[in-house]
């Protein structure tokens, strides 16, 4: 076999996330009203984005074979401190966003201390974590409010030279500056090999406890960075406790549909980014096709369990029923 | 000389897992140079052995020297990173990564504080070429090679830790003859080096063709070393078993002769490369053993029960239930009255029992059926039921509404094993039953197996321990890679004839090659 024959078979997941985005994509664009032009994409750009950088910090912590439920809460108290401090002067700003950050960070260590040393279920330990963040923001923002510097808030969410969304600009930077020197990282192959049998991965010296860490330091981070954006779309922060659940749940999906498993050890964050593209087109299909509102969420999870689906395939060539258990 | 200061040396090594001795005052010298076998029956004390050297798990008592220094590993890479490395008999290989990725996983080339994967490359290609494994391209993902390479890749990833002395451990298992012979070439070559070799198998051919020095275990004790060739193969297989039956069994009473077709036949069972052409058949009142290597090195036993209780997709060959063929699909199916099967699985605490229930619960699960009405479980039918099992069985529970977790590991066997009783099947298939309980409780589940059998049930026995097919086995049917290797019947059936063919030793020959050379 060629090389790149073996590429394509690790990149599967990838690949098959990006077809969908492509497809489903294709399908919303020819439909819309307005076409394929600059402020159609911009539109869809600026709404994709905060469930990417979601879902890549769900990725991460899924590759590691655990789960993260509080992604959803960090982005919102994120949103609520950046409502506070990224104001004022540009280097008032500029340290409102270094705030935000840490503070992103910060949440994602807590997460990871207490999975790694508390030994707690990943599950339930965020579940509570996540409460308490959801708790932090709305002491922060009982009420919606606040402000942005919106000088960089228009720039952020505009076009660059007219035509490209700049906030995907910001996504490509990020891949290249958080996942791609992680995947390539000693770190993050200790990550995939946690994910993919912890047992071997200790027993080859892996530094386990320091990878998972990371990964969910990492995700805290990037849910920061959501957090963060969804400040400059809104102008405002808010501590709306629906829309951090829905999405800590819709970040599950898209690195389902970006083609990582939840068993950990497969798939990449640029598929979780693809993912999470596509299935905004999904959400955004029946506008398109003017049809009422009310059935977005059943649409959205029926072509949902559809594209879960077809990776399930691998169950029919099963020669041991036993093997349907582990 | 060199023998003064030999590479490594153990003295009185002991480790003990709660009350069981698994390796007890244990010594061995290793030699740089040389190749040394390590013999011994399941259970002697090779796998701690092992991995004490290896840093995977700390010895109790004894030390350990190395170049006449005295050393101690807290973790696997410590033992590397001192030069002793294990291949191990348990895959210690990431899945989802690559071969390359897999074969520099404890120290990658790194470029900026990244992976450098064109140098990453070139080591693991090396490393491949080394193990004489080149034809794997260092590019594909470990779950997708099938077994024989994976055990390559492991030989490679081995290799490419610059080891001074290398452990195999039963590294050959998954090899196909042509690897084999490849993998011995390397090792020789490898010896020629200067490393020194740790060579753990059952197959007794491949450590007399490669072994410079052997050293027998027994009991987690070493008790002989000789120099390949100085003893014969009945020699010392008598050095591996050396001990006393230790356990009763009652009388065997061989099922009459009858026209009668058997309770359970089957013809020319075959699954994927796992079971190859398997036919036999169980009597009434008949107790048929299944033997040979067990564990990780299973030769298709476990297969073979799993195959006639429905769990095997794409079985070829035919299941006759007396004398009419049918076709079992499902568990559900082979419960049933028709066939009457029942198959008390290997692992009581994950297929056996459901821990947090109750003894109830757990009890009544594959019975329901018959102590229901209309779906409606009928509460004085089950109890009357589930006290007679408790008595035949004399289960030691304070109560039928306690865990099943909460009672000893022999209670829980017994439980399982009542579970299905209470169906009053007619073909059991046991799957290592006492494997990990207490000598009394296997007693007891030996007089049960015969008084099962007695009423008139057909029993497949499949055991890791030999004494007990011996004692209660009418007849034995000898597994080797998947085949039915021998069977051996009354009298045949001896401690001495279940190792030599478990072991694909010829010992008839064995014998009369030492009365010709007397």
């Amino acid at each position: 076999m060629k090389d790149w024959k073996y590429w394509v078979a690790e990149q599967r997941g990838t690949l098959l996330a990006f077809a969908t985005f492509v497809v489903m994509f294709t399908i919303y664009v020819s439909n819309h009203p307005a076409g394929f032009t600059a402020n159609v994409v911009q539109t869809a750009a600026n709404k994709g984005v905060l469930l990417a950088f979601v879902a890549m910090a769900q990725a991460l912590v899924v590759i590691t074979a655990g789960i993260d439920l509080s992604v959803g809460m960090i982005f919102i108290l994120t949103n609520c401190l950046a409502s506070w401090i990224v104001v004022g002067t540009p280097l008032e700003t500029a340290l409102g966003i270094v705030g935000v950050l840490l503070a992103g960070l910060a949440c994602g260590a807590v997460n990871g201390l207490i999975v790694i040393y508390g030994r707690l279920q990943p599950i339930v330990a965020t579940i509570a974590t996540g409460a308490i963040y959801f708790g932090i923001a709305l002491l922060l923002r009982p009420f919606p409010g606040g402000g942005v510097n919106e000088d960089l808030a228009d720039f952020l969410t505009g076009k660059a030279w007219g035509v490209v969304p700049v906030s995907l600009v910001v996504l490509v930077v990020v891949v290249l500056l958080v996942w791609v020197p992680f995947s390539r990282s000693v770190m993050g192959r200790a990550a995939y090999a946690t994910g993919s049998s912890e047992a071997a991965a200790y027993m080859s010296g892996m530094p386990i406890r320091r990878a998972k860490f990371l990964t969910y330091t990492l995700a805290g981070l990037l849910a920061g960075i959501g957090g963060l954006f969804l400040t400059f779309f809104t102008y405002t922060g808010e501590a709306a406790l629906a829309s951090g659940n829905a999405y800590t749940l819709f970040s599950i999906a898209a690195v389902v549909l970006g083609g990582i498993s939840l068993y950990g050890g497969t798939g990449s964050a640029i598929g979780a980014v693809f993912g999470a593209l596509a299935f905004r087109a999904i959400g955004d299909l029946l506008f398109v096709f003017d049809l009422d509102p009310l059935w977005q969420p059943l649409f959205q999870g029926v072509v949902l369990l559809i594209a879960v689906s077809l990776g399930a395939f691998a169950l029919l060539r099963v020669r041991n029923k036993l093997d349907w258990f582990t | 000389m060199s023998r003064a200061v030999p590479l490594f040396r153990m003295e009185g090594v002991s480790k003990r897992y709660g009350g069981v001795r698994a390796l007890d005052g244990a010594e061995l010298t290793v030699d740089a140079g040389q190749i040394h076998g390590i013999l011994g029956e399941n259970g002697a004390g090779k796998s701690t052995l092992i991995k004490i050297m290896s840093g995977v798990v700390e010895p109790d008592e004894g030390r350990m020297t190395l170049d006449g220094k005295e050393i101690s590993f807290a973790s696997p890479a410590a033992a590397n990173d001192a030069g002793i490395v294990c291949v191990f008999q348990e895959l210690s290989l990431i899945p989802h990564l690559s071969v390359a990725d897999n074969i520099v996983i404890s120290n990658p080339p790194k470029r900026f504080g990244m992976i450098d994967r064109r140098k990453q490359r070139a080591m693991a290609e090396e490393a491949l070429a080394r193990a004489g494994a080149a034809d794997i391209h260092p590019l594909a993902l470990v779950k997708d090679l099938p077994l024989s390479r994976r055990q390559m890749v492991e030989i490679a990833k081995a290799l490419a830790r610059k080891p001074r002395i290398l452990i195999l451990d039963e590294a050959t298992s998954a090899l196909t003859a042509s690897d084999v012979s490849k993998v011995f070439a390397v090792l020789k070559r490898l010896r020629e080096e200067g490393l020194a070799l740790l060579y753990i198998s059952h197959r007794m051919h491949e450590i007399a063709e490669l072994a410079d020095v052997c050293t027998v275990f027994r009991n987690g004790s070493n008790v002989a070393s000789f120099a390949t060739g100085t003893k014969s193969g009945n020699e010392i297989v008598e050095m591996m078993i050396g001990r006393q039956y230790t356990n009763v069994f009652p009388a065997k009473k061989p099922p009459a002769p009858s026209d009668k077709p058997p309770v359970v036949e089957c013809r020319h069972l075959s699954w994927t490369h796992q079971l190859k052409d398997i036919s036999f058949s169980a009597r009434a009142g008949e107790v048929v053993g299944l033997g040979g290597l067990g564990g990780l090195d299973g030769q298709g036993q476990r297969e073979l029960l799993l195959a006639l209780f429905g769990v095997l997709r794409g079985l070829t060959g035919q299941v006759l239930i007396e004398g009419k063929p049918v076709g079992i699909g499902s568990p559900r199916q082979a419960k049933r009255d028709e066939i009457g099967m029942a198959l008390i699985p290997e692992d009581r605490k994950t297929e056996g029992l459901l821990l947090p229930m109750s003894v109830r619960d757990n009890l009544s699960f594959a019975a329901l059926d018959r102590v229901s009405r209309g779906g409606v479980i009928e509460g004085r039918a089950e109890k009357s039921r589930i006290d007679e099992m408790i008595r035949l069985l004399a289960i030691k529970t304070a109560g039928t509404d306690i865990p099943a977790g909460a009672l000893s590991g022999g209670n829980q066997q017994k439980i399982v094993i009542a579970k299905w009783l209470m169906n009053q099947p007619r073909i059991i298939l046991l799957n290592d039953p006492t494997r990990g309980i207490d000598v009394g409780t296997k007693q007891e589940i030996y007089q049960l197996l015969r008084k099962l059998a007695d009423e008139g049930a057909a029993i497949v026995f499949y055991s890791t321990d030999y004494d007990e097919l011996i004692g209660c086995c009418d007849r034995v049917l000898v597994m080797y890679d998947g085949g039915i290797h021998r069977v051996l019947a009354g009298e045949e059936i001896t401690e001495h004839a279940l190792i030599a063919s478990a072991l694909n030793v010829e010992l008839a020959s064995a014998d009369q090659a030492r009365v010709a050379g007397a």
